[in-house]
């Protein structure tokens, strides 16, 4: 078998695994969803995701140990993770051999060589290391706004398969939404369009992982080179080339991909993979001195300076709500890869990836729009913390979350505390019962509480004309069969309150529960009350779930909103006196 | 080398290339204003779009009830222990096979509203649904038993955490999610909420009996939650709405469901910090199990055991003036059994 075709296998077995890690990350019974797959392995495996945390917090999370080994592989064998295992790659590869498939050979050649502007990536990868780097200055990991795996993780969980579900349900009950997905469809798009005008344009231009384990590859053992100093120089081995590194001459060894397509298609085996250098020569990564400070300068500045909007700080935005078990928000920063995995589990569809109103740092980090979705965060669920490949939310247990057992002390897991707006509130403003929010609060006492208020209702004040029974006749016209819904009273001159049973345009009768004595008399004033159960939040128990804010009827604004003050992540927001 | 000439053609003598040329773009665009022309006329609408929204086509729900046996219309059946209780309550009705017969296709609408435990209560015991279903299969010969509901919370969550959707696959029956394509919308003539609304049809549609299992809750705004307002479950929709007139909603919903046969689990019932619950403590064992053709008494002798009376549950009258059902239970002659 040519090793060409052992390459596309990996790649379509890598593809589709990673493929069916993004299906399964979702909660449920069936056997396929979720039941200890691996599916953060791709981004354990991607060494930009353990380098940018080391930077940024000075500790490996264990489970990204597993970049170790790529890091080994990629030190003695190459880039072999950009041509055989990366699934963004395998895309790009893909549709750069669809797009110039039809070239002729001579374009393949001139399309496939090699180009300067190959050293961007460096910069790139440098800016965002820099960004990491000084966590005493200020550190905010944003390697996952260009790092593939994220990149490709978060276009498939977020856009891809949810487009594909909501016309199939095949993995969903309810249609999935996600805020500005269709920028992270656009930067998606983008990069797999830019194939049509250079194969694996990304890669070669952008790519920072790639930009590492070209760094990374420096010193491989084995590498692709000529076994012989001279050729006809028919250039046929650069004309599949996918990384654009001029085997045919002096190799650019660092942008050398391992697709091993120059292997095949040297008619003189005079191409291998072997542990001598190119004996046409050699060139290392393109990495100027300058370019190196300079990226690496700005991105040292630029975490600092987008901190000067202060919205980690005291500006910081209340609908930044984060889930459950999320660090305090300058060490999520430090961790969270902008993966969407989170969200892609998130059952509820509460978790959204952000735009930038906690900062432009917080793009696409999850935040929860308790108006999209199923239920705002649902009590018993802990699914968010337990996929997060970097602990940016920890793997709480419903213990912790609910401030049970060792937690008691500590009290339960607050996200916010929920506000009821009472010009919106249909029993505070609009003299409706309603109380939706109450009966779905899911702690136990509830957060939200009532209190009972009877209200004379408008055009309320009726005069008695006559008494016959439980019925009262009256002088004014009513709105008829509108009281006896079990929410309307009767008010009397004594103070005596009566609920109605029904009404006709001209009378009420009184319900026979309860004892009713001739309470007024002819010409009497009475009014016609509505009770109401007017909810209030009890700042201890509310632990900010949102559930409320998402069943609350007052569908367009919310009459009940969560807002991130009481967090118990931060210390600087919390709202109580104690605890 | 000769000049082409432009006015005797090499091909002169047969059609003029020019001429032909024309004809065939003449055609071409005949074709193409015909086209254009009759594309205008197929979609041609003098209307313009309507008012309203009105949904294209309104579905109601089938009448799955039984013919009325004076005698047999509600039971009452004390006891710990729910599977041998709701075996119990059913057999004094006549049995299962009064019910579901052979070749039936039922569908089993517990509530499961809330992505909690079975042991906080909220929702549906699952023993109670797998004893029903199992009655079913084994005694009713159904060909098909499925379960369904409309939560409030994610629904995945909800059917895998109360442990129903384990249960009733494990006993046989189709889970049935909730998916958004399988609502029809549905108006009840003789109500005034219920209009054009969301409802779980499809799946509905495709049965000939329909039971309702329900446990009992506190219920803040209606006083107590039992098996009439589990049938809130089939709406989909914002139906939080309906919540400015409880009882109303509460009514039309036993009216618009003409269930075979509804079972009421009151072996715990949830006291306080209802509908959701959420502590072991909201919970009181009251022991009793009904299984009834009519709801309305169901749930008028299901409030005792919260500590109720009929007179404080507005929708029960409601509901009896519109026919659903009697609110004198007693006057049906309940069938009583304690077991120990």
């Amino acid at each position: 078998m040519k090793i060409t075709t052992v390459r596309r296998i990996s790649q379509v077995f890598f593809f589709v695994l990673f493929l069916w890690f993004c299906i399964v990350a979702t909660v449920g019974d069936k056997f396929w969803q979720i039941r200890n797959w691996p599916v953060n392995w791709f981004l354990q495996l991607d060494p930009l995701v353990a380098i940018g945390t080391i930077l940024s917090t000075q500790t490996l999370y264990w489970p990204l140990l597993w970049a170790l080994v790529t890091i080994v592989i990629t030190i003695i064998f190459g880039r072999f993770f950009c041509s055989w295992l990366c699934p963004f790659g395998s895309i790009h590869h893909f549709v750069g051999y669809l797009a110039n498939r039809k070239r002729k050979v001579t374009e393949k050649i001139q399309l496939n060589r090699y180009r300067k502007a190959q050293s961007l990536k460096y910069l790139v990868l440098f800016f965002f290391l820099g960004m990491a780097a000084l966590p005493s200055l200020a550190s905010s990991l944003q390697t996952g706004l260009l790092d593939p795996i994220p990149l490709v993780t978060r276009s498939f969980n977020l856009i891809l398969l949810p487009i594909l579900d909501n016309g199939t349900y095949l993995t969903s009950v309810e249609a999935r939404f996600y805020e500005l997905g269709w920028l992270i469809l656009a930067v998606f798009g983008t990069a797999v369009l830019l194939n049509l005008v250079i194969p694996r344009f990304y890669c070669r231009f952008v790519c920072p992982l790639g930009a590492l384990f070209a760094i990374l590859s420096r010193f491989s053992i084995w590498r692709i080179g000529k076994n012989k100093s001279e050729c006809i120089n028919c250039k046929l081995c650069e004309k599949a080339c996918e990384g654009g590194c001029e085997p045919a001459g002096n190799i650019k060894i660092a942008e050398c991909v391992l697709c091993f397509n120059c292997l095949n298609d040297c008619k003189h085996d005079l191409i291998a993979y072997q542990a001598v250098p190119s004996l046409a020569g050699e060139t290392q990564a393109d990495i100027s001195r300058r370019g190196f400070v300079l990226s690496l300068a700005s991105g040292v500045l630029a975490a600092p300076a987008i901190r000067l909007g202060g919205k980690i700080t005291s500006n910081w935005y209340n609908k930044v709500i984060r889930p459950p078990g999320a660090l305090a928000e300058e060490e999520f920063l430090k961790r969270c890869i902008k993966c969407g995995q989170c969200m892609r589990v998130c059952p509820t569809n509460v978790l959204q990836p952000a735009g930038i109103e906690g900062g432009l740092e917080g793009l696409w980090t999850p935040i929860l729009n308790n108006r999209i979705g199923s239920s705002g965060c649902q009590l018993n669920c802990v699914a968010c913390g337990q996929v997060c490949p970097t602990s940016a939310i920890r793997p709480i247990t419903l213990d912790e979350k609910k401030g049970l057992g060792e937690f008691a002390e500590k009290g339960p897991i607050k996200l916010g505390t929920a506000f009821v707006d009472r010009n919106r509130c249909l029993p505070w403003s609009m003299d409706k019962p309603c109380i939706v929010c109450q009966e779905n609060c899911p702690v136990s006492p509830k957060a939200i509480y009532t209190q009972e208020v009877f209200n004379t209702i408008r055009d309320g004040i009726v005069t008695v004309s006559a008494i016959e029974g439980r019925t009262i006749r009256t002088t004014e016209n009513l709105p008829a069969d509108r009281f006896g819904t079990g929410d309307y009273y009767i008010l009397f001159g004594n103070g005596e309150r009566h609920k109605i049973a029904a009404n006709t345009d001209s009378s009420i009768e009184i319900s026979s529960s309860g004892t009713f004595e001739k309470s007024a008399s002819q010409g009497a004033k009475i009014e016609v009350q509505v009770r109401l159960q007017r909810p209030y939040i009890d700042l201890e128990k509310c632990i900010g779930c949102g559930v409320c804010e998402h069943e609350c009827p007052v569908s367009g604004k919310r009459a009940i909103r969560v807002s991130a003050e009481g967090e118990t992540r931060s210390m600087n927001r919390r709202l109580l006196l104690k605890g | 080398m000769t000049e082409p000439n432009p006015i005797n053609p090499p091909n002169a003598g047969r059609i003029n290339p020019g001429r032909r040329q024309l004809l065939i773009r003449g055609a071409k665009a005949a074709a193409s204003i015909a086209a254009a022309g009759g594309l205008a006329y197929w979609l041609y609408d003098r209307e313009g779009p309507k008012a309203g929204i009105e949904a294209e086509k309104l579905v109601t729900l089938p009448d799955f009830s039984v013919p009325h046996k004076e005698g047999q219309v509600i039971s009452i059946v004390q006891g710990e222990d729910r599977i041998k209780t709701v075996n119990k309550a059913i057999d004094l009705l006549g049995g299962i096979e009064r019910f579901v017969n052979e070749g039936d296709i039922v569908a089993i609408k517990p509530n499961v509203a809330f992505a909690s435990p079975p042991i906080l209560g909220a929702t549906t015991n699952p023993d109670v649904i797998a004893a029903v279903i199992r009655l079913c299969y084994e005694r009713g010969k159904a060909k098909k038993v499925i379960v369904l509901d409309n939560p409030i919370n994610d629904p995945a969550s909800c059917f895998t955490i109360s442990g129903i959707g384990k249960a009733a696959t494990a006993a046989g029956a189709e889970v049935v999610m909730p998916k958004e394509n399988l609502f029809g919308h549905t108006t009840l003539e003789a109500g005034t909420l219920i209009k054009n609304w969301p409802v779980l049809y499809e799946p509905l549609a495709k049965v000939n009996k329909l039971i309702g299992i329900a446990p009992v809750k506190d219920h803040h705004r209606s006083g107590a939650s039992m098996s009439m307002k589990n049938w809130y479950g089939l709406l989909g929709g914002r139906r939080n709405i309906f919540h400015q007139d409880i009882n109303t909603i509460i009514a039309e919903l036993a009216m618009m469901a003409k269930p075979t046969l509804v079972v009421l689990d009151g072996t715990v019932t949830m006291m306080s910090n209802g509908p959701t619950g959420g502590s072991v403590s909201d919970l009181k064992k009251t022991n009793t199990m009904i299984a009834s053709c009519d709801m309305v008494a169901t749930d008028a002798f299901g409030c005792s055991l919260l500590g109720l009376k009929p007179d404080n549950l507005p929708y029960l009258s409601l509901a009896q003036k519109a026919g659903a059902g009697n609110a004198d239970y007693e006057s049906l002659k309940p069938l009583r059994a304690e077991l120990t």
